[in-house]
């Protein structure tokens, strides 16, 4: 029953997925397009499978999948950060200072070199000083906050536009591309309106039109991670630090220099989603811009089982909800009857497993969302901001086994105090 | 030099730690390609001589031969250069990397810049059908038994190429379908050139396997003999000690009156094995009961179920004739049950508190120390004054922390403030461990008294003059079970240690 | 010997603040501005009564915040939720508040009452979540903020709020029955002139209330000694008798309790609304405080008056054309520092304590013989 806990996508073991397991996802693929486009013809609306939402989710998933990319080299070297947010605030700022100064490439460049230092501090405290990992984000994300708004102070009131709580426009964005031929096909079957047809064009016309050059580093970076961490000497000795580092220590693996790593990567990594934002979806720096994607990030790395696959799709997730509900409020309703449609084939499959436990309390979901769709017009949109929140207490609270946290995360260890 | 057949020689080895001589010029010579057993009680130096082989310590003095070259070990690397591997009695696996990246962790083979698990998997597929050890290379160690994980740590230091295994108690954490599996393999790599230091205290296991066996007793190398020279009473006897202290010959005091009865009670770890198993005793007022034992074989659990810190999975404990089965640690407490916890530092004291809180601590819910719903500050002080001077702890005052006291006086005062309480019922785990002569012998004396006033003590003690001296009846725990019922007066050291190490089982009482 | 001991443990913090001071002045340096100059900006308000006033009026639920994470850092608790508990504590309290019409002191408790249920509700999900289902209270303080933080902006836009000419979204006035006056009177009594466009507020009585129960709660009655032990060795509390889920499960609400409170002082003072505005960020900075003052009422005390002291300067900086925000960044730099300069001069008072009892013992030696 535990089998299988770890990779809710990717087979871990050699990393590969199989042509078996793709053709299954084929499969689901199809019946989900299917039962989105009745959705759709039932309800409505047409921004569930629009390219317009789809391209949009793909712009709102990266920040977070990368500061949740982020938590997985650090918690995987074993140092708990909640500090992410505070990275991803200096990634906007030294992004903004940066692509506003030099151009957006540079901007890139000094968003990660701003969370790099943010890490580089949290890796202090907590690995040389072994300060409390919570209190030590907890600092991060005031002093980021603050010194944020003070180079804000110094440096933005100079230019035209700026001031205190943001910079001056950036005038160029990260360029983006359309895949030939692709992108323009797909956008004349979506403009056809045929059902599931129009749709899957939709989707991936979403993910094909006006790519950000960031957006296909953003995710590349999934697979290199799975790559890093699951292939090579370096990330198993990192993996190992956070599973048990007494362990590493006795085979002469470098304990604390691996947890530097870890964190330290953790914190490029936000920064490089906090100049995302900045260069690739706002083209300004505004204070308070991450918005708690830092800790939404957090959700999807707790999500994804702290794997990079499962943090893409705990991001995805995420993204897409705010996308819906930035783009229109009816999707948005229209996405509780996706919740309740999906939920009961869930419950099918447990049942189908004979996991009729799990069966029972997933179809008492179902029925609600279905009932919550049934009895209202509206979704309020603050619902839907808080939806990551709630969805990580709800995978915390129900399906805390099937977590499996790095066993030595967030365990202070000094060297040679064996355990 | 070249006729030298020896694969380890340990000359004089002299290690010290702060007040304890751990080793006190042991001598070992272990022959190349053979199963060299070290047996010995725990604490008789086994595991230090053992750590400093394998560069964990480094001795005071002495020299280390290996191979017929004298060798200095600064880490576990140097050891591991020198083909000297260590399998831990406590298992340093990861739990969620697979078996094949736990063994290659540190020591990867390349191919370009990933790691070559195609060749490592069949490396170690290969080593594990040379020695009966095969095992699925992928599988999570999670999900192994325990002695899978044992062939996982052997592997481990058979893929760095070592051709000296030390085993820390290997057989300790096994059932006996694993153990046979093991001494099987042990064998194998025995003939295939290996040569294995086994520490045990199991001595019909040692006998079974062993080409020879090193006895240590406090610190020395006892002597050295053949398993077929030997049965198993005698080297209970090496291992135990000729003599055994005769027991004080203070008239029982004990009693009819029944206070604490514990019938049935049995408790499994997690993965179902049995850590108590079917205990049943009685203590009568006046009594005292001692509990022997080789550590670890259920004394800590034993303790834990009778004061409500973990749920036994079956059995009634009763106290003075209520069942307390279902009571919380604190109802113990109130009803008259004390503890003299088995780590003071752990379990009996806070450290870096005042005095007079540690002596509130388990009775912070009675008077003198609680006034309804607060803390009575003057009653705390004057029941504390009244420890420090009746039980003589030497402090300059009751503010002082816990941390500043000696060993001995904090145990004076861990002993005092229970029986300031007048329990019915003192549980004293290793009340003497560690501290001085003269606190010791005020601490017995403190016992003695208190039984003679009518005190029921469960004494568990891994100090056998201790045991012997205090105790009106001693019960052997082994395996979770009480395997014996023996009279102080009369226990020889060859009964005793053949219980005790599981050589002898009647099951008693 | 107990003096001392008192001097090393204000060396941490001190040492800490100067170190916070010295990073604050090197940035301040590498923009090019005098960091004397700033420091010397920074300090030459002190006296005017407004200045006290301001900085009262800041400390006051600093203070409560940080008592509140106190008391879970006791038992090694983090309640990271106390922003999210107090901001909707103090919405719900507001609106009812509003709603019901009762003599002036019974008024306040029941608003006060409200406020300390909806925050111990809120921490006590995080708890139940702990003891039943095993949830980190890390994680769950945090998610719980923002959902608070959706449930407020929900709330407040479709429920609780009230027409008003300003865009700003509020609940209702409250009635001067549910309001606490100021207490303005203890400065003009001395001859201080009236504080302007700030008050010193009435809440500073309940913020010394609080501090004053939170002592007695935590060293004077058996619940603190269960809280304390659990925190200081969670195995002698156990064999003692301490049940460790109930204490976190308390624990949690006790802690949000108190949370709620935060925002009280400014809902019954000066504001007499939930607004949109509400002053936000209290209880990551409590965090800070607690830290600072070492989770003790009188330390705590003097560490949101710090805090205050920084706050109302910033306003000083800021008229003189430097960047305020220096503050934020001397106080984030604070909490790293303090945790540090603590565990090094921890382990220096333990060591002397340790020293100081051996010598006395050697002293009580002598005596003994003497005497036999």
């Amino acid at each position: 029953m535990t089998t299988d806990t770890r990779q809710p996508m990717v087979d871990m073991k050699d990393g590969s997925l199989k042509w078996s397991r793709w053709g299954r996802i084929l499969v689901i693929f199809v019946v989900t397009m299917i039962a989105l486009s009745a959705i759709q013809e039932a309800t409505g609306t047409t921004q569930l499978t629009s390219s317009g939402t789809w391209g949009a989710a793909l712009r709102l998933t990266v920040p977070i999948l990368l500061a949740g990319l982020g938590g997985v080299y650090s918690e995987r070297a074993g140092i708990v950060n909640i500090g992410l947010e505070g990275m991803m605030i200096a990634g906007t700022w030294f992004g903004a200072w940066a692509g506003w100064q030099y151009g957006p490439w540079w901007g890139v460049a000094f968003g990660v070199i701003g969370g790099a230092a943010f890490g580089l501090i949290h890796a202090v405290a907590t690995v040389t000083f072994g300060v409390d990992q919570i209190i030590s984000g907890v600092a991060i994300n005031l002093l980021a906050a603050g010194a944020m708004r003070f180079l804000s102070v110094v440096t933005f009131t100079i230019g035209t536009g700026g001031g205190a709580t943001q910079s001056p426009r950036i005038q160029y964005f990260i360029q983006t591309f359309d895949v030939p031929i692709l992108s323009p096909f797909l956008d004349s079957i979506e403009e056809k309106g045929w059902f599931f047809f129009s749709d899957v064009a939709g989707i991936f016309g979403g993910f094909t039109t006006t790519v950000s050059w960031l957006t296909l580093i953003g995710l590349l970076a999934v697979p290199v991670s799975g790559w890093l961490l699951w292939k090579t000497a370096w990330g198993l000795r990192l993996r190992s630090v956070g599973e048990n580092p007494w362990a590493a220590e006795s085979l002469g693996v470098p304990v604390l220099r691996m947890k530097y790593w870890g964190v330290v990567i953790s914190g490029a990594l936000s920064g490089l989603g906090g100049a995302y934002l900045v260069l690739v979806q706002a083209g300004i720096y505004r204070e308070g811009q991450t918005a708690g994607r830092g800790f939404i990030g957090l959700g999807a790395l707790i999500f994804g089982n702290w794997i990079p696959a499962g943090v893409l799709a705990g991001a995805g997730l995420f993204g897409y909800a705010d996308a819906l509900r930035l783009r229109q409020a009816a999707a948005v309703h229209a996405l509780l009857l996706v919740m309740a449609v999906g939920l009961a084939a869930f419950a099918l499959w447990s049942i189908w497993k004979k996991n009729y436990g799990a069966a029972t309390s997933i179809t008492l979901f179902a029925v609600l969302f279905f009932l919550w769709w049934l009895t209202t017009d509206e979704v309020a949109t603050e619902i839907v901001t808080a939806t990551p929140y709630i969805v990580t207490l709800l995978v915390l609270s129900l399906a805390s086994q099937r977590l499996r946290m790095p066993a030595a995360d967030g365990i202070p260890y000094r060297k040679g105090e064996s355990h | 030099m070249s006729e030298n057949d020896r694969a380890v020689e340990l000359v004089d080895i002299t290690k010290t730690f702060p007040g304890v001589i751990a080793n006190d010029k042991v001598n070992l010579s272990v022959a190349l390609a053979e199963i060299h057993a070290i047996v010995g009680e725990n604490g008789a130096g086994k595991s230090t001589l053992m750590n400093m082989l394998y560069g964990m310590l480094t001795p005071d003095s002495g020299e280390i031969l290996v191979r017929g070259q004298v060798e200095r070990f600064h880490s576990p690397k140097d050891a591991i250069g020198h083909g000297i591997g260590m399998v831990h009695q406590h298992f340093m696996l990861a739990d969620n990397l697979t078996v094949l990246e736990n063994i290659v962790l540190g020591f990867e083979p390349k191919s370009g810049v990933t790691i070559d698990f195609k060749g490592a998997r069949e490396t170690i597929l290969e080593l594990g059908s040379r020695y009966g050890m095969s095992i699925d290379p992928n599988t999570l160690v999670e999900k192994l038994s325990v002695g899978q994980r044992q062939r996982v740590e052997i592997l481990k230091v058979l893929f760095r190429g070592a051709s000296i295994l030390i085993l820390d108690e290997p057989t300790a954490v096994l059932v006996p379908q694993e153990v046979d599996e093991l001494f099987d393999n042990l064998k194998v790599l025995r003939d295939d050139g290996v040569t294995l230091i086994f520490i045990s205290h199991k001595l019909d296991e040692v006998l079974s396997v062993a080409d020879s066996i090193t006895v240590m007793r406090g610190g020395k190398t006892v002597t050295t003999v053949l398993p077929a020279d030997v049965d198993a009473g005698q080297l209970a006897e090496l291992m135990v000690g000729s003599e055994l202290p005769s027991p004080d010959t203070t008239e029982s005091t004990v009693t009819d009156q029944v206070v604490l009865r514990v019938e049935n009670l049995a408790y499994r770890a997690p993965d179902g094995r049995a850590l108590l198993d079917d205990v049943s005793f009685t203590i009568h007022n006046g009594e005292i009961i001692g509990i022997a034992g080789v550590e670890g074989n259920g004394q800590s659990e034993l303790i834990d179920a009778l004061m409500g810190v973990v749920e036994p999975d079956s059995g009634t404990v009763e106290l003075d004739g209520t069942d307390i089965s279902g009571a919380s640690t604190m109802d113990r407490h109130e009803a008259g049950l004390g503890i003299i916890p088995e780590d003071r530092h752990r379990q009996g004291l806070l450290l870096n508190a005042p005095l007079w809180e540690n002596v509130m601590l388990g009775h912070q819910s009675q008077v003198p120390f609680a006034r309804g719903p607060f803390i009575d500050m003057k009653g705390t002080r004057n029941a504390t004054e009244e420890v420090v001077r009746r039980f003589n702890v030497k402090t300059p005052n009751i503010n002082v922390p816990a941390l500043a006291l000696s060993g001995g006086n904090q145990q004076k005062l861990i002993v005092g403030k229970e029986m300031l309480a007048k329990p019915d019922v003192l549980i004293a785990a290793h009340p003497t461990r560690g501290i001085d002569v003269g606190a010791q012998a005020a601490i017995w004396d403190e016992l003695r008294e208190a039984r003679r006033e009518g005190l029921a003590v469960l004494l568990i003690s891994a100090d056998l003059d201790e045991l012997i001296g205090l105790s009106d009846t001693l019960l052997v725990i082994f395996d979770g079970k009480i395997v014996a019922s023996l009279d102080p007066a009369e226990v020889t050291p060859e009964i005793l240690g053949s219980y005790m190490t599981g050589v002898a089982q009647d099951v008693a009482s | 010997m107990k003096f001392s001991k008192f001097l090393l443990s204000l060396l941490a913090p001190v040492s800490a603040i100067v170190f916070s001071l010295a990073v604050g002045a090197v940035v301040l340096l590498i923009v090019g501005i005098n960091p004397l100059d700033a420091y010397g900006q920074m300090l030459s308000f002190s006296t005017d009564s407004t200045s006290l006033a301001s900085t009262i009026n800041r400390a006051v639920p600093l203070y409560v915040s940080a008592v509140a994470v106190a008391i879970g850092f006791q038992m090694n608790l983090f309640n990271i939720g106390v922003e999210g508990q107090y901001l909707i504590a103090a919405m719900f309290a507001g609106w009812v508040g509003t709603n019901v019409v009762l003599w002036g002191p019974l008024h306040i408790t029941v608003i006060v009452l409200a406020a300390v249920i909806v925050g111990a509700i809120w921490a006590g999900i995080a708890g139940a979540l702990k003891v039943t289902r095993g949830v980190n209270e890390v994680i769950s303080t945090i998610m719980l903020n923002f959902i608070a933080f959706s449930a407020i902006a929900y709330l407040l836009a479709n429920r609780f709020s009230v027409e008003s000419e300003s865009l700003n979204l509020s609940t209702g006035k409250l009635p001067p029955s549910g309001r606490l006056p100021d207490l303005n009177w203890m400065i003009t009594m001395f001859g201080f002139a009236e504080p302007r466009g700030v008050a010193i507020p009435g809440f500073l009585i309940g913020a010394i209330v609080i501090g004053a129960v939170y002592y007695i709660l935590v060293w004077r009655t058996r619940f603190g000694f269960d809280l304390r032990i659990s925190g200081m060795n969670p195995g002698s509390a156990r064999m003692s008798g301490v049940n460790p889920k109930k204490m976190v499960f308390y624990t949690m609400l006790i802690s949000g309790g108190i949370a709620g409170l935060v925002g009280v002082s400014t809902l019954v003072g000066k504001l007499g609304a939930y607004t949109q505005d509400f002053p936000r960020g209290l209880g990551f900075t409590g965090i800070a405080v607690a830290l600072l003052g070492r989770n003790h009422p009188v330390g705590m005390a003097l560490g949101a008056l710090l805090f205050g002291i920084m706050d109302r300067a910033a306003l000083v900086l800021k008229l003189e054309g430097i960047p305020e925000e220096i503050v934020v960044i001397i106080q984030g730099v604070i909490v790293l520092a303090v945790v540090i300069a603590y565990e090094i001069f921890g382990r220096i008072i333990a060591k002397r304590e340790v020293k100081a009892a051996a010598a006395a013992l050697d002293q009580l030696d002598k005596g003994v013989e003497v005497t036999v």
